[in-house]
């Protein structure tokens, strides 16, 4: 973190240098700078708040708890809203897949949990929303919420198929 | 402050007055690791936002919409979606990086494209992704992701 800071430190400087050999700019750097900083800092606490609630209310072992189980339609929409809910980044989430797997979960299910995981967080979708608008936000998230459960379905073929025939071709 | 601004703070509002209710302790600890969190992302926050004030007031849009927009075609996409696979940004901040793209004239598709690849495919956590799943799961998932990005950005490209 110390480091995060101290590299702020080095990136505003050559800023500084940036903008004394292009001093006509000035404003211009400034300004846009400005505007995303104050749209940024309008969300962040509150997406930071919220992203605290769910690391505390909702353990680990409590979306293992109800995965494990699912399957179907139900099991894709559940891995989808688990995978939504903030609770860390994403190496968090592959050996919780993988005690998902060991457990007997349904492949697509893993599949669809983690790519939601990686990419329909709620605090992310906030973000999305403020910067790009609920038309660009919206269609995406709907167009990768379709896409990932089809691809969880068809990985869970590919795999199931190639470990067939794995099976058949061993005496 | 714009409806989206308010329309987030008046639901975090609305949740930590809930989790209060239920339960005080919890709702403390998560505070202090939202302020955490906060504090440990701000600085690269503000390390984007300096570049984009640089990006958007000294490079023209001509220039980036002729490498990632409109008349830039396929190859373009190519490119961004590679560029999204390899970087290891932060997502929320893609967003922000995403919107002075688009400001800079670079096309719809293309700045879709950038932010589903980031999120979806992980070229850095891989090794990790091959470790706990094995390596036919992972490569497939991130081999699949890359192919429905693009299909999934040239869908919104070409209904926004």
């Amino acid at each position: 973190m110390i480091r995060d800071y101290a590299l702020l430190g080095v990136v505003l400087i050559i800023a500084a240098v940036i903008l004394m050999i292009f001093p006509d700019r000035f404003d211009a750097v400034t300004t846009k700078s400005w505007k995303y900083f104050a749209e940024m800092m309008m969300i962040l606490p509150a997406v930071m708040l919220i992203l605290g609630l769910f690391t505390v209310l909702i353990s680990k072992e409590t979306v293992g708890k109800y995965l494990g189980k699912a399957a179907g339609i139900k099991g894709i929409l559940l891995a989808i809203v688990f995978g939504a809910l903030p609770t860390g980044p994403l190496y968090v989430a592959f050996p919780v897949a993988a005690t998902l797997l060991k457990k007997g979960a349904r492949i697509s299910n893993v599949i669809v949990f983690l790519s939601a995981w990686a990419c329909i967080k709620l605090p992310q979708e906030m973000v999305e929303l403020q910067f790009l608008g609920l038309n660009f936000m919206a269609s995406r998230l709907i167009l990768t919420i379709v896409f990932v459960s089809l691809m969880g379905v068809a990985i869970e073929h590919m795999i199931e198929w190639s470990d067939k025939k794995a099976i058949g071709s061993k005496p | 402050m714009s409806s989206t601004a308010i329309f987030i703070n008046i639901f975090a509002v609305g949740c930590i007055i809930l989790a209060f209710i239920r339960d005080r302790a919890k709702t403390r600890q998560a505070f202090i690791i939202g302020l955490k969190s906060f504090f440990r992302i701000l600085p690269i926050v503000l390390i984007v936002i300096v570049f984009i004030g640089l990006f958007l007031g000294l490079v023209q849009p001509s220039k980036i919409s002729k490498i990632i927009g409109d008349q830039a075609g396929f190859g373009g996409i190519i490119f961004v979606a590679l560029l999204g696979s390899i970087l290891h940004i932060p997502a929320l901040i893609s967003f922000p990086l995403a919107a002075s793209l688009l400001e800079s004239e670079a096309s719809i598709t293309a700045v879709a494209v950038f932010i589903t690849t980031l999120t979806m495919i992980g070229t850095i956590t891989l090794p990790l992704e091959i470790k706990e799943l094995g390596k036919k799961m992972a490569l497939l998932r991130n081999g699949i992701s890359f192919i429905i990005a693009i299909i999934i950005a040239v869908i919104i490209g070409s209904i926004l």
